[in-house]
């Protein structure tokens, strides 16, 4: 780890105005995923703004009968919060299936949004990575590639986006509140991070001295059909190989509105409103939602290591729509 | 410190020479397994060097030292986290449990006595993360059955595959502080509050 320089910040304010003086300076939250970074001199931040006392940790209704997450919210905090598991538990199963306890009751929902990708190429200095130093290359696309994207790759880089959190808040339509020296800005959950194209080292929209005050859901839950299904090696404390987060809104067997978001598969949670379409009016039935997968994933690639995933990103959408739609039980 | 006032630590560069001098450490206060302690650190240095390195409290262990193992795991106000992960300077005030402060009066913690009579552990590398995190999750309250208590110990790998003797010794724990808090609830108007003294 490089020696920094380190700032606490205790209000939104001087938060921002230190993240606006120095360029090279980085908010601390948890930690969990920057630490890990600088210890393998990935970041160098020159200054850590530690921004754990900036009164941002409260979870609260919002005036349009959603439910506003403070950015240091922890994980664990808002996995467990009454109103989160009896409003949204789909976001609740998502965050609880990943990382681990302890890294749950450190990681905050701020942070959570902007974790780096585990491409292990961006992750060893001695390997070129046009996330990491742009112009070097990518040596995911002809190495190892068993975790990458299948969907809205670029020729300079193929890596996924590895939250669990980020997949239900993209169903949910979450919006994330942003607050920089430019004021404050609400940006929409699908519009915040972004396809590498040819900038793989910007992952979102965010500002550097924009800092993420809350992330606010919208009143709608989903919590009577959802299903978060998560597949990886290992059944816990493992990233997903694939991920999807389904919720639907139905009239007995009808589906009235449809809400799907993959993990796994591309640069940032992957939505398909053309496909979510499909499902207006149908009944809930295997073959309706065969349809729904193989549109999501029509156009995907896949680069030797990864190409199973697009099968299995196909078999997901079905289980998880059949788990939403309560037409058999998660295992 | 008052709302709005920041706290700056700087790194001593000095333009034009060669030398850079030693970057400014600065005074943080840890209350460590009950003992108020002021202590000098830099601002790189995590909660588990600082426990190991400068404390010499070298129950906690260090086996990643990337939030992939668990062996780093203590108790920052009564809740369970890696410490190889946190930046000792951004506790500061708080208060850390380690392996070293469950012993009450020479008697081991129900769950190190646990841990014993299971035999809940081979080389024993992986044993005070895997106790310090049970202690959390029987803090926490959300994991009873056994596949819940599975689910919960996930982020402590244990090299020597220990597992089943270790989900026994916190089933047996989690016994004992049901009988615990069942006589203290018979005992005491205030369970809750007897229930702490009883158990760290
Ligand atoms: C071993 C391991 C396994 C994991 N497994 C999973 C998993 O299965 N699923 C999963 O989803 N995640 C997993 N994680 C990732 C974990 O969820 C993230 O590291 C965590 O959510 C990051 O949050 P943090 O508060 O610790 O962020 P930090 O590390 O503090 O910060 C991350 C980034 O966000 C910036 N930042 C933080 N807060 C703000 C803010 N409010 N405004 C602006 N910028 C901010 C920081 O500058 C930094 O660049 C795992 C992590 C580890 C170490
Ligand atoms: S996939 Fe992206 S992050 Fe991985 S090596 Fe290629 S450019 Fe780097
Ligand atoms: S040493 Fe901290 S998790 Fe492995
Ligand atoms: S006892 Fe050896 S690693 Fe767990």
């Amino acid at each position: 780890m490089n020696n920094f320089s380190y700032t606490r910040a205790t209000d939104i304010t001087s938060a921002v105005n230190e993240a606006s003086r120095e360029a090279t300076a980085k908010f601390i939250a948890g930690g969990t995923n920057l630490i890990d970074l600088m210890k393998e001199n990935v970041a160098r931040p020159t200054r850590l703004i530690d921004i754990n006392r900036v009164p941002l940790n409260r979870i609260e209704e919002t005036k349009d009968g959603g439910l506003r997450l403070g950015a240091l919210v922890t994980n664990a905090d808002t996995a467990y919060n009454d109103q989160v598991e009896k409003r949204y538990p789909l976001l609740s199963r998502a965050i609880l299936s990943g990382a681990s306890a302890q890294l749950r009751n450190m990681a905050t929902d701020g942070g959570n949004l902007l974790q780096r990708t585990r491409c292990y190429y961006f992750y060893d200095v001695a390997t070129p990575c046009n996330k990491r130093e742009p112009g070097t290359g990518c040596s995911a696309i002809e190495g190892f590639n068993r975790m990458h994207a299948v969907l809205g790759t670029s020729d300079q880089c193929i890596a996924v986006h590895p939250s669990d959190m980020c997949v239900a808040l993209a169903a949910l339509e979450a919006v994330v509140r942003v607050t920089g020296k430019n004021g404050d800005r609400a940006i929409p959950f699908s519009d915040f991070h972004r396809l590498p194209g040819d900038t793989p080292q910007i992952d979102t929209n965010l500002e550097a001295d924009e800092i993420i005050t809350s992330i606010d859901l919208p009143p709608k839950g989903f919590a009577d059909h959802h299903a978060y299904l998560k597949v990886r090696d290992r059944h816990s404390y493992a990233f997903a190989l694939v991920s999807v987060a389904a919720a639907l809104e139905m009239d007995g067997n009808k589906i009235k509105g449809t809400r799907l978001a993959l993990g796994g598969v591309a640069h940032k949670p992957w939505r398909s409103k053309e496909a979510e379409e499909l499902l207006n009016g149908k009944a809930a039935n295997s073959d309706n939602f065969q349809a729904v997968a193989e549109t999501v994933m029509h156009g995907a690639k896949g680069f030797g290591h990864n190409t199973f995933k697009i099968d299995l990103a196909k078999r997901a959408i079905v289980r998880a729509l059949k788990h939403a739609a309560q037409m058999e039980a998660p295992r | 410190m008052a709302a709005g006032a920041i706290m700056r630590v700087e790194q001593n560069t000095q333009a034009n020479t060669q030398t850079v001098s030693l970057p400014s450490s600065t005074k943080i206060t840890l209350t460590i397994n009950g003992v108020r302690r002021e202590l000098q650190v830099e601002p790189w240095t995590t909660l588990l060097d600082l426990l190991r390195l400068n404390l010499d409290l070298t129950g906690t262990k260090k086996g990643c030292d990337h939030g992939q193992c668990g062996a780093c795991t203590v108790l920052v106000d009564g809740k369970r986290i890696n410490s190889c992960m946190t930046l000792a300077i951004m506790k500061d005030g708080s208060e850390v449990m380690t392996i070293e402060g469950l012993a009450q009066n020479g008697a081991l913690h129900p769950l190190q006595q646990a841990f014993i009579e299971h035999d809940a552990f081979q080389c024993g590398y992986c044993t005070p993360g895997q106790i310090c995190s049970a202690i959390g999750l029987m803090r926490e309250g959300h994991a009873t059955t056994a596949d819940e208590i599975r689910e919960s110990m996930s982020g402590n790998i244990c090299r020597c595959g220990a597992y089943p003797n270790i989900l026994a010794a916190i089933q047996q724990a989690m016994a004992h502080r049901r009988n615990v808090d069942r006589v203290a609830g018979e005992r005491s108007v205030n369970p809750i509050a007897n229930e702490r003294s009883v158990n760290p």
